[in-house]
């Protein structure tokens, strides 16, 4: 399980990454969003991996560590936040500056 | 239990979802509420600074959980000192912001007190992920005050902005994962135990998670090589806005003062002093870089900006060693940076105003309405700024330079250190008889407002009051240090005890 879970972790943050680096506004958007997923299950992964555990003691033969789970909670809301807030003024640069580069520079094309 | 520290956080708190809720009530009762809410932080930080004064480290436990099992809060010297500064800061960029630059967007004065609930969260919060609770509460609020004004500059400065600081973010949770799981805590005095016992195995990932720390801050503090969103957003910046931001780098700094002062300090084992021979490097350059953007600059707000990264690298050339008279003459300098950094931002803004379609741009234009009184307000703070006696800013240099231990290290910090004073007065030395002498033809606009004019002076004098409260200060700062210094009253809190 961890050597699946690590592999779609790196390939999430790679694609990640990768959009990041186009420079256009929407890949832009979407390579954050795929980079806050891979830092969202990295997180979850810091309480370690283990199947059939309720996060609560007593209800199954091992325990879960509730902690990370809330942490995670706490990112994705944030994460949520930052990704509408970057849609929002994506838009309006594209209104304003009439070009999706994230340079605000004319595209060539 | 004693409620002040968490006062400062809940009174912006409230006062910024009231704003929100009532946002249909006129101008004159949101600006009222506001000025109130921002205005009462002073008294609430100089009563957290006498709480703070006897020594002790007074926590609050959130919900009443014990550390480190809950979210903890901490007042100490540092954190109260850092809230006394924010108020000063926030309510005289304020009452400038109230004769008109609020009506410029919507909004202004909610988003004004949440980011007063951020940075003063951030100053007071003694849990890592509690810290990137606060950052991100400070930074969507600093996003949508950057755009406060609309226009292209900002946006385009706005997305170098806010891009960088969410990959910033990125890395932020990451290696609080990586810490959490390797020691199971976020509590930051029970981190620097566990830290301090971690075997010989964990130390190379430990140090993988400390230096991302160092990343994000760095990002957030703009030094150097992650400085470039710093410019162009400061400058593009609504006056009042800019004032405020001057804090936010000083955000970073905190955090890096911090994490690496407990976390990765003295006690800290292998680990100990993990940033300490990077710092000396990144400070140097941070300087240097910010000399040569200030010398380079066309435009009174881009020089300001560059400033700012200027008074980063000279920040951090005091927490560099690590030492008391470095800690201490860092927070003296920060405390001169800040104050009139945020004045000189406001004094450009009153300068622009006269100037009509020309603005900030260091080219000659129409006379000033009051050129002896803009003059003199910017001489006196360039003074202050670049380092030349008799204001706080030669004597938080001072403080500085004999901080630095003796040694070839020392040659050339300072060579850099005095070489970049002096090419800070040439450039304002430059920039000023631009403004204010080689002036033609009659001015545009209004001669300047009397409340802007007093918000202006307000930041500058905290210079003079600096200087002239020198030694109380100092005693003040150097208590602050050996407070920080000292790690085992920190390190009883991640126990479960406290004062």
């Amino acid at each position: 399980m961890e050597a699946l879970f690590a592999i779609s972790l790196g390939m999430l943050t790679a694609s990640g990454v990768y959009l990041l680096l186009r420079a256009r506004i929407f890949p832009v958007v979407l390579g954050l969003t795929l980079i806050s997923y891979a830092v969202n299950l990295f997180l979850f992964a810091m309480g370690r991996l283990r199947t059939g555990v309720a996060p609560v003691l007593g209800k199954s033969a091992g325990h879960g560590d509730p902690l990370p789970q809330a942490l995670v909670l706490t990112a994705i809301v944030i994460g949520f936040a930052m990704t509408a807030f970057v849609v929002v003024l994506a838009l309006r640069g594209l209104g304003e500056l009439r070009s999706d580069q994230v340079d605000g520079k004319r595209s060539e094309r | 239990m004693m409620h002040a520290p968490i006062l400062p956080i809940l009174l912006p708190l409230f006062a910024g979802s009231l704003l929100l809720l009532g946002h249909r009530l006129g101008h004159g009762i949101q600006r009222r509420l506001s000025l109130a809410a921002t205005w009462a932080l002073l008294p609430l930080a100089v009563w957290a600074l006498l709480l703070a004064s006897d020594g002790r480290l007074r926590i609050y436990a959130l919900g009443d959980w014990p550390a480190p099992f809950g979210i903890v809060l901490l007042l100490d010297r540092l954190s109260a000192l850092m809230l006394l500064v924010t108020a000063l800061l926030a309510g005289f960029a304020l009452l400038y912001a109230v004769r008109g630059d609020d009506l410029r967007g919507p909004n202004f004065h909610a988003l004004f007190q949440f980011q007063l609930v951020g940075i003063n969260g951030a100053f007071l919060t003694a849990d890592l992920f509690n810290l990137f609770v606060f950052f991100e509460i400070l930074l969507i609020a600093s996003y949508a005050l950057l755009l406060h004004g609309n226009g292209a500059a900002r946006v385009r400065a706005g997305l170098h902005y806010v891009l960088p600081n969410l990959l910033g973010s990125a890395f932020f949770l990451i290696g609080i994962g990586i810490l959490y799981g390797l020691t199971g805590t976020l509590n930051m005095a029970d981190l620097a135990r566990r830290v301090a016992g971690a075997d010989a195995g964990q130390a190379p990932l430990l140090a993988t998670a400390g230096y991302l720390l160092l990343v994000v801050f760095g990002l957030k503090g703009a030094i150097l090589p992650l400085h470039f969103w710093l410019p162009r957003a400061y400058a593009a910046a609504t006056a009042p806005v800019a004032a405020l931001f001057a804090i936010m780098t000083k955000v970073g700094l905190y955090a890096i003062l911090r994490v690496f002062g407990l976390i990765f300090g003295a006690q800290a084992g292998p680990l100990a002093g993990l940033a300490q021979p990077w710092l000396w490097t990144l400070a140097v350059a941070t300087l240097a870089a910010g000399v040569f953007g200030v010398l380079a600059a066309r435009d009174l707000q881009v020089q300001l900006a560059y400033l700012v990264i200027v008074s980063v690298g000279t920040l951090l050339l005091g927490l560099a060693p690590g030492s008391l008279e470095g800690y201490a003459a860092a927070l003296y300098y920060l405390l001169h940076s800040t104050l009139v950094a945020g004045g000189l931002f406001l004094l450009a803004d009153l300068v622009a105003r006269q100037r009509g379609e020309l603005g900030g741009a260091l080219q000659r234009g129409p006379n000033l309405h009051q050129p002896g009184l803009l003059g003199g307000l910017f001489f006196f703070g360039a003074i202050s700024v670049a380092g030349l006696p008799p204001l706080s800013g030669f004597l938080g240099k001072l403080m500085l330079l004999r901080a630095v231990p003796v040694g070839i290290a020392a040659l050339a910090i300072w060579t850099v250190v005095l070489c970049g004073g002096l090419g800070l007065l040439i450039a304002l030395g430059r920039s000023g008889s631009t403004l204010f002498w080689r002036g033609s033809g009659a001015p545009s606009g209004e001669p300047a407002d009397g409340v802007r004019l007093l918000a202006c002076a307000g930041l500058l004098s905290g210079s003079l009051l600096l200087t002239m409260a020198a030694a109380p200060v100092q005693a003040y700062v150097r208590e602050t240090a050996r407070q920080l210094l000292d790690p085992a009253a920190y390190l009883r809190i991640g126990a479960g005890g406290g004062a």
